[in-house]
């Protein structure tokens, strides 16, 4: 199944991309989505702190699965304010 | 009401969103771009939401902030893309029946966002910019 990726800030930075389209097994999990994406961009390994997740705009655990989900966001801490 | 907007923000429009002739109390709250952090001097701000996200979570907290505090208004607005040092980057504005209310729930309402709602702030220096990570954020895996 496809899920949309987000990735922001300093994430979007690290990995060159700030949108895309991921392939994915049903049954993957958050955490599992995280895996293959910093498989395909190396400097993901950089992150010192798990970033949170959210699940079609919606916090999520990483132990989440995706299935029904349609875009997946990682989020560094955020900053706003 | 609730706002994530580019252009600058007007203190008289969120006022105007949150008070009302039956509330005796307005809390204002406005963070403003300051020209130093850690010693450094700051040139500058910009600031990058995950937009759809923002606004719910802004939405969300407007609704808690009400129901909590039994506080009639609550206004919040942020700002996104680049602020000048000084201008103002977010406000929140609360109208209650009394004062006690209306700034407790404006305290929260500001905490509030710092904590979850996805904005980030980056600063601008002389030799560079770089994001600040917030206090939050899960233990390393």
């Amino acid at each position: 199944m496809n899920v949309r990726v987000r990735l922001f800030a300093s994430l979007a930075d690290l990995a060159g991309v700030g949108s895309e389209v991921v392939e994915v097994e049903p049954g993957t999990s958050v955490a599992g989505l995280w895996r293959a994406l910093a498989a395909r961009h190396a400097r993901l390994a950089e992150v010192r702190a798990r970033p949170r997740a959210a699940c079609d705009l919606v916090y999520a655990d990483w132990d989440r699965s995706l299935d029904g989900t349609a875009e997946v966001a990682f989020l560094p801490p955020v900053s706003g304010g | 009401m609730v706002s994530l907007q580019e252009r600058a923000i007007s203190v008289d429009e969120v006022l105007a969103a949150a008070r009302g002739p039956g509330e005796g109390a307005v809390a204002l709250f406005l963070g403003t771009a300051r020209d130093r952090s850690e010693g450094r001097a700051v040139l500058g701000l910009e600031y990058s939401a995950y937009a759809p996200m923002a606004e719910s979570e802004m939405r969300r907290i407007e609704d808690e902030t009400r129901s909590r505090f039994g506080v009639s208004r609550v206004a919040i607005v942020h700002r996104v893309g680049a602020i000048g040092i000084g201008e103002v980057s977010v406000a929140v504005a609360v109208a209650s029946v009394h004062r006690r209310e209306a700034l407790e729930a404006c305290r929260f309402a500001i905490d509030t966002l710092k904590r979850t709602v996805p904005i980030w702030k980056k600063e601008l220096f002389e030799d560079g910019a770089a994001w600040v990570e917030g206090e939050e954020g899960l233990a390393a895996p």
